[in-house]
């Protein structure tokens, strides 16, 4: 019966490709959906341009892929992981309790986070403590006291913004997109607060609790992991502002607008010279105990570090990545080559 | 005397009762069409561009300084072609402009060069006219997908690269065609040369798995419980806890897939065997159900004729009573494998969520499948990919129409009646 046939073959194609344990021919590389658009950019034309097979790249969060990764050594656990932010002492910790000793830090370029509006509403400009008062659960007002977030217009917390309800669209607590907004506009905005500043030193957690929770009231809207679907909403929405990362701005720039941040607005040269506040690192590491036993990891890394890809007008600055300086880059290359190990 | 002759004012309003009945289920019906025709409408629209792709032909020069003859391998097909545009467009010098002519064609430009060559030794030492496939931003922009009445600063392309590719339309060096590298392809980090064939060989592989597996313990099992389990307190909690099982979300069946299939089994991560025995965790209760409704639905005189001529019952079960069931639960299980094809969040749990370009050749290697494809091209930046995810959107709604045929056919073939 055509059935059995069918099954059968398939058992056979099973067992003929079973394998004995580290045979593996092909990277595996898992993490932050923020690094994978580049990271696939580069597997692929490695797959093309050498002998070895294009390495299978998972979307899995930069938290998520850190957990895989220094789940142990071996077949079975990924070589390479994507973070979209450094890693932890924690992971690092988590890591060497599983034998992961020895690991490569690759820090890869920056990328900026933006706050963006449809083209048919004017450009805003803010400031990160305006910000932060605009999207905080809480808000700091006297010394040592805060209030439940009362603001419901931007020209509330500040008369030059525009008279529009504040509305953002953004992303949920799994992504490190909002971690890293959390991290460095919101923080950064609360920071300017002086009192919250001397709060750091005296009670770090009732300071993270206040600078790191965005407001739960429906004036931040959680709308998915998906950049797209922000874009076409803020499209429908002239009022809303969305948060995303820098790629999907360039691509959209007919249609969205990127708000000006303390003055700097979101653009290429000024993000990758640190001027443009919200912007971070993206990285990736690599398992040493695995460079050698898995073909192709080194040439790997050769063909990232190369200046046709991370260079300033290279492949990947096409796909969005903003390069880094070029004394860092050499330093990078050689430092990741190398296979120096991670010093936090 | 209750009057028969004359009709009652009860008989004109039910008479109208049955009539309104009528336009509310059309109602309904229109409804439910409407949606439909928007749904499928949009995503035809939106996914027809994909299967159209844009190449532009370039006079590229293969003298004896650009290819040896003796091994054209080794010949630089990058640089050649960088060469070709630079002739081609001559008013290109300084860093920037080179770098946007550049960007006219797919940075694939150099395989499909290198692909030329190698099939055609004759063009060799002359300078050919070679097709090459335009990258993205001009082939939506041919398309029409973007507005180039828009301001300059505010565009993807400026006015030198616009400027470019219309001469090259002028010139007749611009032509479309049916997008076959769609279907002959694997997924890319570029939109002009993405494809589907990865995702769809992936999901047949799994589909397959899925199959082997859940087709045979589902039928054994509805079997069994339907002709020879006894009636006790034990087979009804069987029963519940198997209909219970069709409700539970499939992201739970993803979570199980994990914790055993790949952690305690150790059974390859992202590979079609474990998507395939997931998603059969999810269609085993379909499979059962449809099964057993249609064995309790053959008549009882066919399994006591079978019986009284002296069968045993194994023999009346499977020379009788099971080959009458099976149009049924054939189609019950295709309907299971649809479903199984559109599901993605088990899949997430596994590993199936990733970039993998080469095809998968067993069930061991690393594959993704249809719906994961789509979920990974409407997370792209590039706004070409906009299309793409359409028009994989198609081929997956097509792929699904199949099967629902192939139920209905399987069904009137060997569906009798009494």
């Amino acid at each position: 019966m055509f059935t059995k046939t069918l099954c059968v073959s398939a058992i056979a194609l099973a067992s003929a490709a079973a394998a004995p344990a580290f045979a593996r021919d092909q990277i595996k590389i898992v993490g932050s959906s923020t690094v994978f658009p580049f990271s696939t950019t580069v597997a692929e034309r490695f797959g093309k341009s050498t002998e070895f097979k294009t390495p299978v790249v998972e979307s899995t969060g930069s938290g998520g892929g850190l957990k895989l990764f220094c789940a142990g050594v071996g077949d079975e656990t990924p070589d390479i992981t994507n973070a979209s932010r450094r890693i932890k002492e924690s992971e690092v910790q988590m890591c060497a309790d599983n034998g992961v000793t020895d690991i490569v830090e690759a820090k890869i370029g920056y990328d900026g986070i933006v706050l963006a509006n449809s083209k048919e509403s004017a450009q805003m400009s803010i400031s990160l403590g305006d910000l932060f008062m605009a999207l905080a659960k809480d808000v700091p007002g006297a010394a040592g006291e805060t209030t439940p977030n009362p603001y419901t217009m931007w020209n509330e917390i500040n008369p030059d913004l525009p008279a529009v309800k504040i509305e953002v669209l953004g992303p949920p607590p799994t992504s490190g997109t909002r971690d890293a907004f959390v991290e460095l506009a919101m923080e950064g905005g609360c920071k300017t607060v002086d009192w919250v500043k001397d709060l750091k030193k005296s009670d770090k957690n009732a300071y993270k609790s206040l600078c790191h929770t965005i407001r739960e009231d429906g004036a931040y809207v959680e709308a998915g992991e998906n950049d797209n679907l922000i874009v076409q909403k803020l499209q429908a929405n002239p009022n809303a502002f969305g948060i995303f990362g820098y790629s999907f701005l360039e691509q959209n720039a007919d249609a969205v607008q990127g708000s000006m941040i303390d003055g700097i607005a979101p653009e290429f040269e000024l993000i990758a010279e640190g001027d443009y506040p919200v912007s971070r690192s993206l990285y990736f590491y690599v398992k040493k105990a695995h460079v050698g036993e898995v073909a192709g990891i080194e040439q790997f890394l050769a063909e990232f570090t190369s200046e046709d890809a991370w260079g300033e007008e290279g492949y990947l600055a096409d796909k969005g990545l903003i390069p880094m300086t070029e004394a860092e880059r050499e330093q990078g290359a050689k430092a990741i080559n190398g296979l120096m190990n991670l010093s936090m | 005397m209750t009057d028969f002759i004359t009709p009652s004012t009860q008989l004109k309003s039910r008479k109208s009762a049955e009539q309104r009945f009528r336009w509310y289920g059309r109602g309904a019906i229109f409804v439910s069409l409407a949606f439909l025709v928007v749904m499928v409408g949009s995503i035809l629209y939106k996914g027809s561009g994909a299967f159209t792709t844009t190449d532009v032909a370039i006079v590229v020069d293969l003298g004896p300084d650009a290819v040896d003859p003796a091994n054209p391998q080794d010949a630089r097909f990058e640089k050649i072609v960088k060469d070709a545009l630079k002739a081609r467009f001559p008013e290109a010098t300084k860093r920037a402009d080179r770098r946007k002519l550049y960007g006219l064609v797919s940075n694939d430009a150099g395989f499909e060069l290198e692909r030329f060559v190698l099939a055609n030794p004759d063009a060799i030492g002359t300078q050919a006219r070679v097709w090459f496939r335009a990258s993205d931003d001009f082939d939506i922009l041919l398309k029409g997908t973007v507005d180039r009445d828009v301001d300059e600063s505010e565009r993807r392309l400026s006015d030198q690269e616009i400027g470019w590719i219309d001469r090259l339309v002028a010139d007749g060096d611009v032509k479309r065609g049916f997008n076959w590298s769609f279907f002959t392809n694997g997924d890319s980090r570029e939109p002009e040369l993405a494809g589907i064939l990865s995702a769809l060989v992936g999901s047949a592989l799994t589909l397959l798995v899925c199959f082997c597996f859940s087709f045979p313990v589902g039928i054994l099992a509805a079997i069994y419980l339907e002709e020879f389990a006894p009636k006790n307190r034990f087979s009804d909690i069987i029963e519940v806890n198997i209909n219970n099982l069709a409700a539970v979300p499939s992201i739970v069946f993803g979570l199980l897939g994990l914790s055993m299939l790949l952690n305690t089994f150790g059974m390859p991560r992202s590979s079609p065997l474990v998507g395939g025995l997931v998603l059969s965790l999810m269609t085993l209760p379909t499979i059962i159900i449809a099964a057993r409704a249609s064995l309790r639905a053959v008549p009882p005189s066919i399994r006591e004729a079978a019986l009284g001529m002296g069968a045993s019952p194994v023999q009346a079960t499977f020379h009788h009573v099971a080959p009458l069931a099976l149009p049924g639960i054939l189609t019950g299980t295709i309907v299971g494998m649809a479903q199984a094809l559109g599901e993605t969040a088990p899949l997430l749990m596994i590993g199936m969520v990733a970039f993998i370009v080469d095809v998968p050749q067993s069930i061991l290697e690393p594959a993704t499948a249809l719906p994961v494809q789509i979920f990974l091209w409407a997370d792209a930046p590039e706004r070409a990919f906009l299309e793409k995810t359409s028009a994989a959107i198609i081929v997956l709604l097509l792929s699904l129409i199949t099967m629902n045929l192939l139920a209905i056919v399987l069904r009137r073939r060997f569906e009798k009646r009494f």
